[in-house]
C-alpha cells in the first residue's frame, strides 16, 4: 500500500470507527445552522451509501444558507467589476493618467488614488478582477478535466494502471506545489497562458486523488454491475453511471480550487512572475510595496480585493458542500 | 505488539513507498532543468555584458553543459549520489553548500509557524467546540474563514505597516540585528523579535485549518462514552478537555500537519521575500531573478525530499498516537 493511500485509509478507518462509537450527534448543535468549514478540514470520506443527488433539495439548502448567499453576492460584485472594467475605464489601466501617489479621496477623478507612476488604482483594480477571475477559472477548468480523467481511469481500471497513475500523483504531491509553480513559470516565461497551464499542472493531482477515491467507492455498487451486465462499454459506464455519483465533492473542490488559483496567481505576480503587460492585483501589491512606509493604501487596496474574492469563493464552496453533501457536513 | 516494533513496521512500509517517489521527483526535476531556456553560460555572458562564441563554448565545457542529454542525466544522478546538486555559476559556489547555508533559516521559520498554528488553532478549536452552534463558535468560524482567504504576503506587508512603521515595536525585516554580537539569551531574544512577524504571517492560513479540524475532531470525541464517564466521575470541564478530549482529537490534526509541510514550504518562499528573511525562499527568489535554474531545481528537489520525510514522520507519530491503526492497515 502506498504512502498517501495508507494515510487516507487510516483516517477513513479512524473516522468510521469513531462513527461506530458515536450513536448520535451532540444534541446541543442546531442542525439548521450550517457552519463555515475551512475547506482543508473537510474529510475526504468515501460515501458508503450512494443516493441519487436531489437537485431541488440541494438548491433549497443552498439558498437558505446565509454564508453561501453572501459568497454569491460578493462574487457577483467582483464579476460585475470585471465585466464593467472596459466600459468604465476604456483606456489602458497601465497608462499614466494623473499626478503620482495621490491618496484615496484626495482627487475626485481618482477615488482610490494613483500609484507611484500616476496610474489610476481603481482602474487597475477593476481590470485586475478580469485577470484574476479569468486565470482562476481557466486554470481550474484545465485541472478539473485532467484530474477527473486521470482519477476516473485509475479508480475504474484498478490494477497496474491504477498503481502507475497513483505513483504519478504521489510524485506531484511530494513536490511543494508553489515552488514547482515558480520553477514552471520561470522556465516558461510569465504570460497569462503559461500561468494558467502552470497553475493547472500543480492543481490536478488533488482532483485526481479525490475522483479516484469516489470512483472506487461507487465502482462495485449494484447499479454499476447492472450496467455492466447490460453490456455497456467502459466509457459509457464511467461517464454516465459512475461520474454523476462522484460529482458533488468534485464540484465543492472546484470552487475552492478557483480560490487557491487566484491566491497562487497573486503571489506569483507579487514576486514579479506575471505578464508585465497585464495589470494584476498581485503586481499592484508588488509595486505598491516600494512605497509601503509612505503610501500604504497602495498595498492595502488590491490586497483587500483579493481577500474579498477568495472569501466569496470559499463561502460559496462551503454553501455547496452543505447543500450537496449533507451527510459529510453534518455536525458530529 | 510492542511500541517499537510497531513503529519499525510503520517506518519500513513508509520508506518502501517513498523511494520510488523520490526517484520520480529526481527525474522530474532533471527534465525541468533541460526545459529551461538558456543556460548558466548565457546568464554569465549577459552579466559580463559581452562574450564571444569561444568564451561561451569554454564556459559550457567547464560546466559540462555541452554533453549529450543522457550523459548529463547520468552525471546528475552520479552527483546526487554524492550529495552534490551541481554548481551555481551565479553565486559561484556549490548548490548544496548554498542550500545548506539557507536551510536552517527556513526550517526555523516553518517550525515557529507550525507551532504557532497548532497552538492557536487547537485553542480556537477547543473554544469553538465548547460553544458549538452558539455565537462564539459562529464568530470564530467567520474569523477562521477570513484567515483562510488572506494571502500570506499581503498580511505580512500589513503587519509591517502596523507593527514596524506605525508602532515601531518590531523590526520590518531581516534575520537579526546588523552587527549584533549578542549571544546566549540576548541573541535568542533578538532573533525571536525578527521571527514574530514572518511567523505569524505564515501561520494565519494554517491557524484557520487547524481550528476547523480541531473543532470537528473534538466534537466527535466529546460524544464518546469515556468522556461522559470522565465528566461523571467529577472532573472539571477543563480537565476533561485537556486530559481526555484533546489527546484523542490530535490524530487527524497530526496527519494534516504532515501533509501541510509542502504548502508551508511554498508559503515560506513568499513570506521570506516580504521580510527579506535569509532562507531558501529568498534564495529561490534570487535564483528566479538571475535565471539560475540549478539553484532553483536544487531547492525544488531538496524541499520535495523534506516533504516526503515529513510525511513519513507524520505516519510514525500517528502510529505512536493511535495503536489501533496497526489493525486497520
Amino acid at each position: 500500500m502506498s504512502l498517501s493511500e495508507t494515510a487516507d485509509a487510516r483516517s477513513a478507518a479512524t473516522v468510521a470507527r469513531a462513527r461506530a462509537l458515536t450513536p448520535q450527534a451532540p444534541a446541543d448543535v442546531p442542525p439548521e445552522w450550517s457552519n463555515v468549514h475551512a475547506p482543508d478540514a473537510r474529510k475526504a470520506a468515501t460515501r458508503s451509501v450512494v443516493r441519487p443527488p436531489d437537485r431541488r433539495r440541494a438548491l433549497r439548502a443552498f439558498l437558505r444558507n446565509p454564508n453561501a448567499l453572501v459568497g454569491v453576492l460578493l462574487l457577483a460584485g467582483v464579476a460585475l467589476a470585471a465585466l464593467l472594467a472596459p466600459a468604465l475605464f476604456p483606456g489602458d489601466p497601465l497608462a499614466m493618467v494623473g499626478r503620482p501617489v495621490l491618496w484615496p479621496a484626495q482627487n475626485p477623478r481618482f477615488p482610490l488614488g494613483t500609484d507611484r507612476l500616476g496610474r489610476d488604482v481603481l482602474a487597475g483594480l477593476m481590470h485586475g478582477a478580469r485577470v484574476s477571475l479569468a486565470i482562476g477559472f481557466a486554470a481550474t477548468a484545465f485541472a478539473l478535466t485532467t484530474g477527473v480523467a486521470v482519477g476516473a481511469v485509475a479508480g475504474y481500471c484498478g490494477g497496474r494502471i491504477d498503481a502507475a497513475l497513483v505513483k504519478l500523483v504521489e510524485i506531484f504531491q511530494a513536490v511543494p506545489g508553489f515552488i514547482l509553480l515558480i520553477v514552471l513559470v520561470a522556465i516558461a516565461q510569465p504570460s497569462t497562458l503559461t500561468l494558467v497551464w502552470a497553475i493547472a499542472l500543480v492543481s490536478w493531482p488533488q482532483v485526481a486523488r479525490l475522483t479516484r477515491a469516489e470512483v472506487r467507492a461507487v465502482r462495485a455498487k449494484e447499479f454499476v454491475e447492472a450496467a455492466r451486465s447490460l453490456g455497456y462499454g467502459h466509457g459509457r459506464i464511467i461517464v454516465r453511471e459512475i461520474l454523476p455519483n462522484a460529482l458533488p465533492p468534485i464540484i465543492v473542490t472546484a470552487s475552492v480550487m478557483v480560490a487557491t488559483a487566484i491566491l497562487m496567481e497573486s503571489a506569483l505576480a507579487f514576486m514579479g512572475l506575471s505578464d508585465p503587460n497585464v495589470v494584476s492585483w498581485g503586481s499592484m501589491i508588488g509595486s505598491g510595496r516600494e512605497l509601503l512606509r509612505t503610501a500604504w493604501p497602495l498595498t492595502a487596496i488590491p490586497g483587500l480585493a483579493i481577500v474579498v474574492t477568495v472569501l466569496a469563493l470559499n463561502l460559496l464552496g462551503d454553501g455547496l458542500n452543505d447543500a450537496l453533501n449533507p451527510r459529510l457536513s453534518a455536525e458530529r | 505488539m510492542s511500541a517499537i516494533s510497531r513503529l519499525a513496521k510503520a517506518l519500513r512500509r513508509a520508506l518502501l513507498s517513498a523511494v520510488p517517489t523520490a526517484l520520480g521527483v529526481v527525474v522530474l526535476s532533471f527534465l525541468l532543468l533541460q526545459l529551461a531556456p538558456g543556460d548558466a553560460a548565457d546568464v554569465m555572458a549577459a552579466e559580463a555584458g559581452s562574450a564571444t562564441e569561444e568564451t561561451m563554448a569554454a564556459l559550457r565545457a567547464s560546466f559540462g553543459l555541452d554533453l549529450p542529454m543522457l550523459e548529463r542525466l547520468l552525471a546528475y544522478l552520479w552527483g546526487l549520489a554524492h550529495f552534490s546538486l551541481g554548481f551555481s555559476p551565479r553565486f559561484n559556489m556549490p548548490v548544496a553548500e548554498l542550500i545548506a547555508q539557507r536551510l536552517p533559516g527556513t526550517l526555523a521559520l516553518m517550525g515557529v509557524s507550525l507551532a504557532l498554528a497548532l497552538v492557536i488553532g487547537l485553542a480556537l478549536g477547543a473554544v469553538m467546540s465548547a460553544f458549538a452552534g452558539r455565537w462564539p463558535d459562529r464568530a470564530l468560524s467567520v474569523v477562521a474563514l477570513l484567515f483562510y482567504s488572506i494571502p500570506g504576503f499581503w498580511i505580512g506587508l500589513m503587519l509591517i505597516v502596523l507593527f514596524a512603521v506605525k508602532l515601531g515595536w518590531l523590526p520590518s525585516g531581516g534575520g537579526g540585528a546588523i552587527g549584533s554580537a549578542a549571544t546566549g539569551l540576548d541573541g535568542v531574544l533578538d532573533r525571536a523579535r525578527y521571527m514574530i512577524l514572518p511567523g505569524v504571517s505564515l501561520a494565519l492560513f494554517y491557524v484557520a485549518i487547524y481550528a476547523r479540524l480541531a473543532r470537528a475532531a473534538m466534537l466527535e470525541v466529546k460524544a464518546q462514552d469515556f468522556v461522559r464517564t470522565a465528566a461523571a466521575k467529577g472532573l472539571s470541564p477543563a480537565a476533561v478537555t485537556l486530559g481526555h478530549v484533546l489527546p484523542n482529537a490530535l490524530s487527524p490534526i497530526v496527519t494534516m500537519a504532515g501533509l501541510h509541510f509542502g504548502g508551508l514550504m511554498g508559503g515560506a518562499v513568499v513570506v521570506e521575500t516580504v521580510y527579506s528573511w535569509p532562507g531558501l525562499g529568498r534564495l529561490s527568489y534570487e535564483a528566479v531573478m538571475s535565471r539560475d535554474f540549478s539553484v532553483l531545481l536544487g531547492v525544488l528537489l531538496l524541499s520535495s525530499l523534506l516533504v516526503m520525510a515529513a510525511n513519513v514522520t507524520a505516519d510514525l507519530v500517528q502510529a505512536w498516537l493511535d495503536p489501533r491503526l496497526e489493525r486497520a492497515s
